[in-house]
This record gives structure tokens, C-alpha cells and sequence, in this order.
């Protein structure tokens, strides 16, 4: 029975990690595979640590919720310390490459640095750094592809792309470029 | 009402919430009015059907609170619509008034539950913890139908099933859902009942009948309140008896490798979904195992589970609550030698790496 | 020859005489109701819930369709009830306690939101059917089961305003009314401009019925009509309260106490 891959991001409110969440696991059905997206929701969810728990396969998923991630991303320093619980030794943790580095979890299969933040920022916009995290995921799990993950974004936000085109650039750009600095890694 | 486009045509494939998914299934099964009140998991419920409602032709109220939704449900399934609400936690608790008067008088009101932790606040996120509230809520004997659904397209195919439950037998009926269904978003396929050979069953007013009351037909005068206790004695098992008696119509469940079974794993909801997974992949390394999901919990398929555990297996039951499913099951098979365990989480989903390590140590003699 | 006193046509005969107590306002209030039915032509149209307390005995009383519901919900039902079939004319009946202890959370809300429904509170200034205990609108040093040595203010306050209130957080379309079981004339005259401002589709339509309770108050005939027409019209007064515009000018002159 194959299992389905587990991803789980976590990050700072306002950092994108439930859209990005939202656009994969939409992707991934509108492709056909079977895809569950949860995000956590306490009360204290406002000011806390955003998690985003998304299950690809090609067999309906089971529980909502896994115990260990295949692939854990965690975007600030605070999301490494949340997202501890959910890592093991066959996981893959990806964190933004300017957290410090002494939170980080051991024992797991690969650490990935990926400097999202510094890229998006310096090369792109602020705004699209979690499209940019969308295409690392993507590149690292192959899930959907990168050409699905624009169809995913147009869906989305088509709407607003009507009014500014140059936003479609700079989103497409972001998922290539996110894709592109974890190649290699795999 | 006049006639307004279907909310659902054919039948489609959607990626949606469990709380969009009730809103569209109530409408799919002819729902009219929706009175509710904002308590977490549930509110994405009325915020769909607000915006579906003028749509298709449909009314809603946000009332003061849980108890005036639950009485306005009534009020409209008195007038002859199709009414229902949805609530969680200390919105179940308060639920439980206008849903006694609704079993006393046999009104049909749909109710869905987005468990939620408790008791009192507790969290607003999950749990099992509302299945004794959901069946046997309220000062009588439980006289409900409860659904406990475990996917979106329970949710979709269970929330119709609850209209038509509930119009055609004349029980307060329930959709037992959690917060992770309500807020997660998997794949189902959304219908017209019409489409699948649905009989929608109609609705009927109490009150507000053609003709004049006393002159062209008896009124309607409608009791919940008895002077003599002998009285209620008869009342009350009147309504026992005819309850007793659908009670095999509505009964429903789900089974697997239960013959021969050394270890029967008994879950519903969410839960479920665990157990299922880890008794199959067990099962295909050859341990003897099963399980058993009952979906409706009121009236609780007692027979079924009895036939599955005197062939002499070991019950684990895995809830995310303390004991409120255990209790059912141990109450249906009581006078049999089944021992029953139990892992009990509640507020928090069960691992299914602790699943499979508690049904391989029971297997072994553990 | 024995004479019958003429019974209104929207009573049901097979269910008199009735089960309230001697000297009981609810059947002078009952009364009012039934014959304001029969001159407003809509027997067949009227749904009468009754609250749990004295009301409840009403529930077979009237040749009209009646649900008994619960304690202080006869309002949300109601309310329900008339949201999902406009064309019935909806009459809420409760008592003091129903209406303004339990139930006031749901009276508030159904006057804001201006429902087209009509509510009768029949106020005898305790809870009858339970035994006698005090009210939001029992009367400062009224004895009472639970203020056995008289209502105190400065523990429990002074009595519900009810109409009052209701008019205070209401606009313009609501009509609010407290009449007495010592005038029927009058309070017949509430009752129906309360039922027509519901045929109207105006608004919220409330009126309060002063009532006497002999049992639990433990007065005679002469000492009930006295706390009745002397003491409780001390702190409420018989009248009407607001009136829609459409309404006034329909009838030309108001009634006041």
C-alpha cells in the first residue's frame, strides 16, 4: 500500500504558510492524486506559530493529521521549535537559511538550508515568499509539477493578474526560482 | 416557495471544507431554513449558507444564542420546513433543551455537531468528547439518530441522509462530525439526490393546516408537558416502542476481517480512519484482525457488534474522548465474556504507530 | 333555564370549564385573545405557543393549533416559526418569569430585530404554577416564597419595566402596550392593535396584561382587586406605550389609563 507523502510547514502569521498549503494540496487534486489539507486553528493560533499539515497520494488519505513528516519546513525560529514533534529519522527539514542554527532538530534524514527569505527579498519581492517556498516543496517532493503549481496560482489569482500582470511574473518567477535552489538536493 | 435553480445539478467532483460541504449537502436535500449561532468549529457552516441561501431561495437567522436556534428549528419544522442548525461544545451543552422538547414531540430538527474539546471551553479545535451529549443529551432517553461520519463524502451523503432520517421517522437527528472534518478540505463528489434516485422525503406543517381549527378540522394542540405520571409512562413508551421498531431500518455500519478475527478494532469518525488504515496494511501481513466502525451511533448496531465478538475476539476501541465510545460498546455487549480495552485520547487524534503496537501486543497475548 | 356566558368562537368549547384557579387573570386575558380573534377573522391563520408555567394549561384551550413549548422559549420558537411561514399570525403567551427572567435574552432580541410577531406576558408579579416565588416583577416588600419577609430593592432591585424597555430599544413600527385584567375593554383594544400591526407586517408587537394571582398571593376577592387596580399600578402603568404611526392615525385617538 503506497503511503501518501507527508509535508508539514510552519510558520510566523503572515508568512503565507496555509496559502501555500492551500495551493499544493489543490494542485495535487486538481492533477487527479488524492490530497488533504488541515491547518491547525486553536485560539491561540493568533500570534502563534501557523502549521500546515497537506498529504499527497494516490490512494484516499487516512487521518488528517500525521505524527511524522516526510517533509518539514519550518520558517522562523519559533516554527523549527513547533515543528519538532512531527520530525523523524527518514525526514527532510528545510528551514529558511537565516534561522540560527543551534534549534534545529537532530537526527533526521537531511537538513536543508534554503534562503528563501534573502531571495525573494533581494530578487523578487517580499510579498512572494511563500510562492518561493511553494517551489521548493515542489522540487524536493515532486508532488505536482512546476508547470501545475502555475496552473494552482492562476486559479487563484487570476483575478488579481488581470489588474497587474507584472504580479504573474514575479509569482511564476518565484515558484521557478524555488524549484531551482533546491535542485540537486534530492 | 417559488421555484429557484437546483443547488446542485448532476453530479461534480470538489475540493472543499467539511463545514462548505454541510452547507451544500443541506441544500442539495431541500433545507429551507437555517437558524444558527457563531461557535467554533462549526461557524464556516453559516457563512456558506448565507451565502448560498438567497442563491436558491433559502432563509437563515443568527439568533441570540444556542438554545434560541435550537427553539427556532422547531418553530420552523412546526410550520412544515425543512430546518436545521449546527453547534459544537457549550453550544451542544445548551442544545440539549430545545432537542428534549424536539424528542418528546417527535419533530424532525437536524442538527450537525463539529465535536470540539471539552468540557466546558476546553479547545476549539477536536475531539470525540460529545458523543454521550449527541445521544443521550437532554432529561429523556435518548430517543435520536446520531450519523457519525468520518469523511467528506460521509459528510456530503450523511447530511441528506439526516433530512430524509429525520422527516421520514420523526426523531431528532444528528450529523456527528469534529472540528478537523469541518475545517479540512479533501476531495468528494458533490450530487442531486434526484440524480442517485434520492427520494427527497417532504415536509409537512404541525400547525397551519388548511381550514379553520374546531370547524373544518380538529387544531392541532401540542403537548410536551403531562399532569399524572402514569400518563407520561405511556407516552414515554409509546415513544420507546416505535422507536425500537425503525430502529433496525436505520441502523447502519462497517466491517472488516472480522471472521475469525483475534483483535477487533472499534472506532468511528475521524479515528476511523486511523484504525482502517493500520487493520489493513496489518491484515495484509496476515494478522488476524478487523474492525468494526458503527455509523450510527443512536441506535447503536448492538446485534452486529454482538455477532462479531462471540466468535470470541478482543475489542480494542480507540477514541479520541475518555470512554464515551467504550461505553456504548461495552454496554451492547454486555452478557457476553468480551473483554474490551480501550485507547483513549481525548481531544487529540490517535496515532496510528500507537494503534499498531497496542493490536500487535493483543494479538500476541498481551 | 341555565344561561352560558357567551364564549368567544375561537375557544374550544370541549375544554371548559378550564383548568386555571379561581380568580386566575390568565382566563380574563384568554378571553380578550379569543374574542379579538374572532373580530380580526383569523382563527385559521393564528398559532398560539404557551410558555411552561400557568401559561402551559393553555395549550388545549383555544379551537386554534397551539404548541406547549419550553420555559422562557416560546419566543425563538415563535420566531422560527414565523420566518418560515410569513402567513401565520404567531402569538407568543408567557408569564413574568418566562417573559422577563428566562426569556428576556430572547424578547430583547426578537424586538431588536423587529419580528413580526405578537407577544402577550401576562405579569402577576410572581411564579404562579411553581408555587409562588418572587419575580423579576414582584413589588418592593411583596412576600413572595423566596422573599418570605418582603422583596428587598437592595438586594434584588425594583421591578422589570417590561413594556418600557421594549419601547426604549425598539424604532419606529413596534407597538408595545400594558393594559389590566380590571380593564378587558382596554386590554381587548391592546390585543388586537398588537394582532393587526403582525397582519400589517410592521413590526414587533407586545403588549403586558397586569393579572391577579389569589392563590399564591393568599388574598380574597376584595384584597386581589386591591394589589391589582392600587398596588402594581404603582410601578407599572396601564397604557399604551408606543404606537406606530399608521396604527394612531387608523384609529384616530389613543387610549391611555
Amino acid at each position: 500500500m503506497a503511503r501518501p507523502v507527508k509535508i508539514l510547514l510552519a510558520g510566523e502569521g503572515g508568512q503565507g504558510v496555509q496559502a501555500v498549503a492551500e495551493i499544493l494540496a489543490e494542485a495535487a487534486y486538481e492533477k487527479g492524486r488524492e490530497a488533504l489539507y488541515i491547518p491547525n486553528f486553536g485560539i491561540e493560533q493568533r500570534g502563534g506559530v501557523s502549521l500546515a499539515f497537506v498529504q499527497v497520494g494516490d490512494e484516499p488519505i487516512g487521518p488528517p493529521r500525521f505524527e511524522t513528516a516526510d517533509l518539514a519546513v519550518a520558517l522562523s525560529d519559533r516554527a523549527v521549535v513547533r515543528s519538532r514533534p512531527y520530525v523523524g529519522p527518514e525526514t527532510t527539514f528545510i528551514y529558511d537559511s537565516s534561522i540560527q542554527a543551534n534549534n534545529l532538530p537532530q537526527g533526521v534524514a537531511r537538513l536543508v538550508a534554503v534562503p528563501a527569505i534573502e531571495v525573494s527579498t533581494k530578487e523578487l519581492h517580499p510579498r512572494v515568499f511563500n510562492v518561493l517556498i511553494l517551489g521548493a516543496v515542489i522540487g524536493l517532493t515532486g508532488v505536482i509539477t512546476v508547470e501545475e503549481a502555475k496552473e494552482a496560482i492562476e486559479r487563484r489569482l487570476g483575478h488579481r493578474f488581470e489588474k497587474d500582470p507584472a504580479l504573474r511574473d514575479l509569482n511564476y518567477r518565484a515558484v521557478e526560482r524555488g524549484a531551482e535552489l533546491v535542485r540537486g538536493l534530492i | 416557495m417559488p421555484a429557484k435553480p437546483k443547488p446542485v445539478e448532476g453530479e461534480k467532483k470538489v475540493f472543499m471544507t467539511g463545514n462548505e460541504v454541510v452547507a451544500w449537502a443541506a441544500a442539495a436535500a431541500g433545507a429551507d431554513c437555517m437558524y444558527g449561532y457563531p461557535i467554533t468549529p462549526q461557524n464556516e457552516v453559516m457563512h456558506y449558507w448565507t451565502r448560498l441561501a438567497p442563491r436558491f431561495g433559502r432563509i437563515f437567522l443568527q439568533t441570540e444564542d444556542e438554545l434560541a436556534a435550537g427553539f427556532a428549528v422547531l418553530g420552523g419544522v412546526l410550520a412544515g420546513r425543512k430546518c436545521f442548525t449546527a453547534t459544537a461544545g457549550p453550544g451542544n451543552t445548551l442544545m440539549q433543551e430545545p432537542l428534549s422538547m424536539a424528542e418528546m414531540m417527535r419533530l424532525p430538527a437536524v442538527v450537525v455537531i463539529q465535536q470540539r474539546g471539552g468540557p466546558s471551553t476546553g479547545t476549539v479545535v477536536y475531539s470525540q468528547q460529545e458523543v454521550m451529549l449527541t445521544s443521550f443529551g437532554g432529561n429523556g432517553e435518548g430517543l435520536r439518530v446520531v450519523y457519525s461520519t468520518s469523511s467528506h463524502q460521509d459528510l456530503y451523503d450523511y447530511t441528506i441522509k439526516a433530512f430524509n432520517t429525520a422527516w421520514r421517522y420523526r426523531f431528532p437527528t444528528f450529523v456527528l462530525g469534529d472540528g478537523y472534518q469541518g475545517k479540512m478540505r479533501e476531495p468528494l463528489v458533490m450530487y442531486d439526490p434526484e440524480v442517485r434516485g434520492i427520494e427527497l422525503i417532504p415536509a409537512e406543517p404541525f400547525v397551519g393546516r388548511p381550514g379553520t381549527p374546531g370547524v373544518d378540522r380538529p387544531p392541532a394542540h401540542l403537548r410536551n408537558a403531562y399532569s399524572i405520571e402514569e400518563e407520561l409512562y405511556d407516552v414515554v413508551t409509546e415513544l420507546v416502542r416505535q422507536y425500537e421498531q425503525v430502529a433496525p431500518e436505520i441502523v447502519e455500519y462497517e466491517a472488516f476481517g472480522v471472521d475469525g478475527a483475534v483483535v477487533v478494532a472499534v472506532a468511528h469518525g475521524v479515528v476511523f480512519r486511523a484504525v482502517k488504515g493500520v487493520v489493513r496494511e496489518l491484515r495484509q501481513q496476515g494478522a488476524p484482525v478487523g474492525y468494526f466502525r458503527p455509523i450510527t451511533l443512536r441506535p447503536f448496531p448492538v446485534d452486529e457488534l454482538r455477532r462479531v465478538a462471540a466468535s470470541g475476539a478482543r475489542v480494542l476501541v480507540v477514541e479520541s474522548a475518555y470512554g464515551q465510545l467504550a461505553r456504548l460498546v461495552k454496554e451492547a455487549l454486555s452478557g457476553l465474556a468480551t473483554e474490551v480495552q480501550g485507547i483513549f485520547k481525548p481531544g487529540v487524534l490517535v496515532g496510528q504507530e500507537e494503534i499498531a503496537t497496542r493490536i500487535k501486543t493483543l494479538v500476541q497475548g498481551g | 333555564m341555565q344561561l352560558q356566558p357567551a364564549m368567544p368562537r375561537s375557544w374550544r368549547p370541549e375544554t371548559k370549564p378550564h383548568k386555571f384557579c379561581p380568580g386566575c387573570g390568565h382566563g380574563i386575558v384568554l378571553r380578550v385573545l379569543g374574542e379579538a380573534i374572532d373580530d380580526l377573522g383569523i382563527q385559521d391563520r393564528v398559532v398560539f405557543g404557551c410558555d411552561i408555567g400557568c401559561s402551559l394549561l393553555a395549550w388545549d384551550f383555544f379551537n386554534v393549533d397551539t404548541v406547549q413549548t419550553h420555559h422562557g422559549r416560546t419566543t425563538p420558537v415563535m420566531v422560527g416559526m414565523k420566518r418560515a411561514n410569513p402567513e401565520l399570525i404567531v402569538v407568543a403567551y408567557m408569564g413574568d418569569g418566562g417573559g422577563y427572567a428566562i426569556g428576556t435574552q430572547h424578547l430583547v432580541n426578537a424586538a431588536t430585530r423587529n419580528d413580526r410577531i405578537t407577544v402577550i406576558l401576562v405579569n402577576n408579579t410572581q411564579y404562579g404554577m411553581t408555587g409562588g416565588q418572587m419575580a423579576p416583577t414582584t413589588l418592593p416588600g411583596q412576600k413572595t416564597e423566596t422573599t418570605p419577609y418582603g422583596r428587598d430593592p437592595e438586594l434584588t432591585g425594583y421591578p422589570m419595566q417590561g413594556p418600557e424597555m421594549v419601547a426604549s430599544i425598539t424604532r419606529e413600527g413596534t407597538y408595545v402596550a400594558r393594559g389590566t385584567v380590571a380593564r378587558p375593554r382596554q386590554l381587548k383594544e391592546f390585543v388586537k392593535r398588537a394582532l393587526q400591526n403582525q397582519m400589517a407586517g410592521r413590526g414587533f408587537s407586545f403588549v403586558e396584561a397586569l393579572s391577579t394571582c389569589p392563590t399564591n398571593w393568599r388574598t380574597n376577592a376584595e384584597d386581589t382587586w386591591k394589589f391589582l387596580e392600587k398596588e402594581m399600578t404603582k410601578y407599572f402603568r396601564v397604557g399604551e406605550v408606543k404606537v406606530p404611526q399608521e396604527l394612531a392615525r387608523e384609529k384616530g385617538e389613543r387610549e391611555d389609563g
